[in-house]
């Protein structure tokens, strides 16, 4: 198992993607940060921390993205996870999703899916903490805190205080099981 | 959880608070804007009604198109077939037509295990009430309604008093809602004429009462059953007047409630006979909120049921010919 960002790595990149928002947008005038539990949902809120320190407060919520993933039948159901919109809503807004690592790309594809049917946001972004590579779907990060080339019977496993016991990012080699989209 | 919701004994005590855990968070997500999900798109669900009902009907039928999944409306109404076999041939029919899931309601107790358990069909069989037997999305939905009345419930009933109040011997409600709030950890009080107490009502593990006036100021639920006239062939009490003065919740008895209790009715209501209308539309009542609660339990257990693979996913249905040889 190895370590591929500790705690100080994880900071300093969510700092980084923090000013990019900021650059990206020209501000922070109709940005909203919306997290996709468990941990994106942590990173989101980490992000929208910094942004408050470096620029303005911005509305954050929770996408629970589980009832529009298009795997449902290849296992079995899963728990739902608490959803919260900012009470602005979305519409017009200029949305950045917020994952903890990007795989496949069918979770934000959900994701996307999801924001249509609560209404017609300015435009997308899409902040992740890792890129491990292996794109099913045409689908790319805006903001990215790392890139990671892996394997594709590797697994990242990114751990967060919040849940976890430490901040951390592991490269863990030839596992089955879970898999971060 | 099982291929199949037929008894409130089919969930574990996990299971049947990851149903209410559903149905809340599907409450956040349908509050705002996201009326519709996508979650049971290409899955038909049935239907089968062989007795009246509007709202279990038309609840289920609300939560799967909710969800997006086909529904077919099947009633059995005016069949002359014997029960055995008009359930056979039904539930070969639907087969042939490729149902996921079939919602049965039938008179007989038992319908809905049989159908289940006749290899007549692969689709998950709920129970929307069989008989005198059970009606387990009931009993959910009105879980569901408590723990929103009373959030220090919400990891367990464990100290929530429940008075059941009525025709406990027709009600498969009644049934469903002893298993499943006693498995959550209530204390459960019948209360009810002698007549309409069903035999061994002494093995259910709950307190029973003829006294209405000395259990009501110590309950925190009310929950009141429709006396249920249809199912009645013998006078079971002398007279309804009788019945309303000793069983029934009107003004008096609403007052002598603590002030926190809720008072609750499956419905169809018989205003001025089990519940007076000033109880019915009081502050108290959640008679409304069962309701709506309604669609939320049933999407939940319909995403339970059909959200992962089902058996239709691995097995493909069966040619027509291959089931009418049979």
């Amino acid at each position: 198992m190895a370590s591929l960002l500790d705690a100080g790595d994880i900071g300093r990149a969510l700092k980084r993607i923090a000013h990019e928002i900021v650059e990206r947008n020209h501000g922070l005038e109709s940005v909203v940060i919306i997290g996709i539990p468990t941990r994106g949902d942590y990173l989101a809120k980490r992000i929208a921390k910094v942004l408050s320190e470096i620029e303005s407060p911005v509305p954050v919520g929770t996408l629970d993205i589980t009832m529009f993933r298009d795997d449902l039948r290849l296992r079995a159901p899963r728990p739902l996870l608490p959803t919260s919109l900012p009470s602005g809503g979305i519409e017009g807004k200029c949305v950045v999703l917020v994952d903890d690592v990007l795989f496949s790309g069918r979770t934000i594809r959900a994701a996307l899916d999801a924001l249509g049917e609560i209404g017609r946001p300015k435009s997308v972004q899409l902040a992740v903490l890792v890129d491990r590579g292996h794109r099913e779907l045409p689908i790319r990060a805006d903001f990215v805190g790392k890139n990671i080339p892996t394997s594709a019977n590797e697994s990242v496993k990114v751990n967060l205080t919040e849940i976890d016991d430490e901040d951390s990012v592991l490269l863990i080699p030839e596992v089955s099981g879970e898999h971060n989209g | 959880m099982d291929r199949h919701l037929l008894s409130i004994n089919d969930l574990t005590r996990a299971e049947a608070f990851g149903i209410l855990n559903t149905a809340h968070e599907l409450a956040i997500i349908s509050d705002g804007t996201l009326k519709k999900l996508p979650t049971l798109r290409g899955r038909t669900v049935v239907n089968l009604f062989f007795e009246d009902s509007t709202r279990t009907r038309i609840s289920f039928e609300s939560a799967a198109k909710r969800l997006s999944a086909d529904v077919i409306n099947f009633s059995a109404k005016g069949s002359s077939v014997s029960k055995g076999e008009s359930l056979k041939d039904t539930a070969q029919t639907l087969q042939a037509m490729g149902a996921d899931a079939v919602i049965i309601r039938h008179g007989a107790s038992g319908a809905a295990q049989r159908l289940a358990d006749s290899g007549w069909i692969q689709a998950s069989v709920i129970n929307a009430g069989d008989g005198t037997h059970e009606h387990p999305t009931q009993a959910l939905l009105d879980a569901y309604t408590i723990r929103n009345s009373f959030p220090e419930y919400t990891d367990s009933f464990e100290g929530l008093r429940v008075a059941i109040v009525g025709d406990i011997l027709h009600s498969r409600v009644a049934r469903s809602n002893v298993l499943l709030l006693k498995k959550l950890g209530a204390q459960v009080t019948l209360l009810a004429p002698p007549t309409l107490l069903p035999v061994g009502v002494d093995s259910w593990g709950v307190e029973t009462s003829y006294q209405f006036d000395e259990v009501i100021p110590k309950v925190d639920v009310v929950m009141m059953l429709r006396v249920q006239s249809e199912r009645m062939l013998d006078s079971f009490f002398p007279s309804e007047r009788e019945y309303s003065r000793s069983f029934g919740l009107d003004s008096r008895r609403l007052d002598l409630l603590p002030p926190r209790s809720i008072v609750m009715h499956p419905g169809p209501m018989n205003r001025g006979l089990e519940i007076s209308a000033e109880s019915a539309d009081s502050h108290k009542s959640v008679v409304l909120a069962q309701v709506a609660n309604g669609v939320l339990i049933r999407m939940a257990v319909l995403y339970q049921l059909l959200g992962g693979q089902t058996l239709g996913d691995i097995s493909s249905v069966q040619p027509i010919t291959q089931v009418a040889n049979k």
